[in-house]
């Protein structure tokens, strides 16, 4: 192998530069209001880090550091409400998808490979086609006058327009809406790639098409499921717009928590403890995420 | 295909498009109450168009758009080849993280974290902030979308123009880059449309005067659903069927046997 060129090692220097001045910084300051005190005002914050002081004001700065406002997280029943119904919401929708998303993943796989790259593209139009929109339209469909109430009351099957707008179950539904695409790509990719022969040779044996599914076909998409389960799950946890649109008040997500925090309480630095509460959710799946990715890069090739 | 499967995608397909379906037929409704049909007009096409502040509204949309999609290419390209091409550097491990982290990273945080940012540094919110936002949530797109390309390009060609005394900057210009080149397209156009969708992030960082066309919509949707809105949501979801189709054939060109998805 030739030695690498001076000019390969100094391709990573802007893009570098760039993600940790607005990446990587705006995440540390975030952590650093979010043990200021406690304030409904605009910055500065207490305690202020002066770099110029040397170790003994970096001491100060440590000491002065106010864990006040996790305390109000933890000891508030609504910030603790709003992360367990943010973490059961997330994780039902999650199964939910898996179960609607696996059966189209697979009808998608077992499609004539001429079909295949048409399905493709329709699984992603949606998923490229703006959120706010597709949530939007959800509205009209869910509340108690709209289409889906009218439609079952002029079949007879509901005597009165449903309530689902404003509950729980209509988040369920915007949910799994708007994210069926993340899950359904990446097990499709999986499903698409497994050896044929291996299903075969179970049929010869005389597995059954049940069978087969949950003996060869499930076990080896496996890593495509996590990745695609993660993938949805990750963002869901952090969700604002459906439980905004669809939700009632009572619907509590941390996203619509901290939104509120910022924009209608103008608590900077409880909003900033809610991220970071929020991100230590989050960072676990993402690990996990990284991994099954990796192992799904594998199969796939 | 078994009739279970052909079940699977008539109702799964059904469900992706149904909601999709029902927008686009009001728009073109006559009465003004979202779920009576009033029969078929484009009077509300009219109303839209002469909405002065939602037509502000997308054309700041549009440019931030096409700046912060032009910065995340350039941005993401670079990262993308550092992370092919350059080997081990120092970081590279943190580089990975940064460059993939902000793709799950959940929009509440990523928005509330850059306005701390640009509060902190006295930056004036707007147009600029919000550019700055999308390209940097938009870089992690680009450099999967380019670096699953350059993977899946064959080393012996850059090898040969090496080999034939050419330098880095020209082997990256007359080999690399033109071989690259639909990947770089779809990445543009996935910033883009990311950029265009946002509606989380860009409520953080903007500040007065600089309304996004989802920010607007936004406001709108909250006082009730009306048809206008509908009207602008099928002109949105019209512009962004044909940049993904376009797009996705790009990065279909791309996908060899193990390297697609």
């Amino acid at each position: 192998m030739t030695p690498r060129p001076r000019l390969l090692r100094l391709l990573p220097v802007l893009p570098f530069l760039w993600l940790g001045a607005f990446f990587l910084l705006p995440v540390l300051i975030t952590l650093k209001i979010s043990l200021s005190e406690p304030a409904t005002a605009q910055p500065p914050y207490l305690p202020v880090l002066d770099w110029s002081t040397g170790p003994q004001g970096w001491a100060h700065f440590l000491e002065a550091l106010d864990f006040a406002n996790y305390e109000t997280l933890a000891n508030d029943s609504l910030y603790r409400d709003a992360a367990l119904s943010s973490l059961s919401l997330a994780a039902v929708a999650t199964l939910i998808l898996a179960l609607v998303g696996t059966p189209i993943a697979h009808a998608m796989a077992r499609a004539p490979a001429k079909v295949q790259p048409v399905l493709v593209a329709l699984v992603i139009v949606p998923f490229w086609t703006s959120f706010l929109i597709r949530i939007y339209a959800w509205i009209a469909i869910l509340k108690p006058e709209g289409l889906l109430s009218a439609g079952l009351m002029r079949l007879g099957l509901v005597d009165r327009p449903l309530e689902i707008l404003g509950t729980q179950a209509a988040v369920l539904v915007g949910l799994t809406y708007a994210y069926l695409p993340f899950l359904v790509l990446p097990l499709y990719a999986v499903m698409a790639k497994a050896d044929p022969r291996l299903r075969e040779a179970a049929a010869d044996l005389g597995a059954s098409p049940t069978r087969v599914f949950w003996t060869v076909t499930l076990p080896l998409a496996r890593h495509g499921l996590v990745a695609g389960a993660l993938l949805c799950f990750i963002p869901m946890v952090g969700e604002f717009i459906v439980p905004d649109l669809l939700g009632g008040s009572d619907t509590l997500m941390l996203g619509r928590v901290l939104w509120s925090e910022f924009f209608s309480n103008r608590d900077w630095p409880l909003a900033s403890a809610v991220a970071i509460l929020l991100l230590v959710i989050v960072v676990g799946p993402i690990v996990v995420f990284r991994e099954a990715e990796t192992r799904r890069g594998e199969a796939a090739r | 295909m078994s009739a279970i499967s052909k079940g699977a995608l008539i109702l799964g397909f059904a469900f992706l498009y149904a909601p999709i379906a029902v927008l686009v037929v009001y728009s073109f409704n006559a009465s003004a109450l979202v779920t009576v049909w009033g029969g078929f007009s484009t009077r509300w096409y009219g109303v839209l168009l002469s909405d002065g502040p939602l037509m502000a509204a997308a054309l700041v949309s549009l440019r931030v758009a096409l700046a912060s999609a032009l910065i995340a290419t350039v941005m993401g390209t670079l990262a993308a080849l550092a992370l092919t091409r350059s080997g081990r550097f120092p970081g590279r491990a943190l580089f990975t993280g940064l460059v993939h982290a902000p793709m799950v990273m959940p929009e509440v945080i990523a928005g509330l974290a850059l306005l701390l940012l640009f509060v902190g540094l006295g930056l004036d919110r707007g147009i600029a902030t919000i550019v700055i936002a999308h390209a940097t949530l938009a870089t992690g797109f680009v450099a999967v979308v380019v670096g699953a390309r350059l993977k899946g390009l064959d080393p012996s060609l850059e090898e040969a123009a090496r080999d034939l005394g050419a330098g880095p900057v020209r082997v990256f210009l007359t080999v690399t880059l033109p071989l690259a080149a639909p990947a770089l397209t779809a990445g543009f156009l996935l910033a883009f449309t990311l950029s265009l969708d946002d509606l989380v992030v860009a409520s953080f960082v903007s500040g007065p005067g600089a309304t996004t066309l989802p920010m607007r919509l936004y406001s709108q949707i909250r006082l009730g659903v009306n048809p206008e809105i509908n009207a602008a949501s099928t002109l949105l979801i019209g512009v962004v069927t044909v940049v993904a189709l376009t797009a996705s054939r790009l990065m279909g060109r791309d996908a060899r046997p193990g390297q697609g998805a």
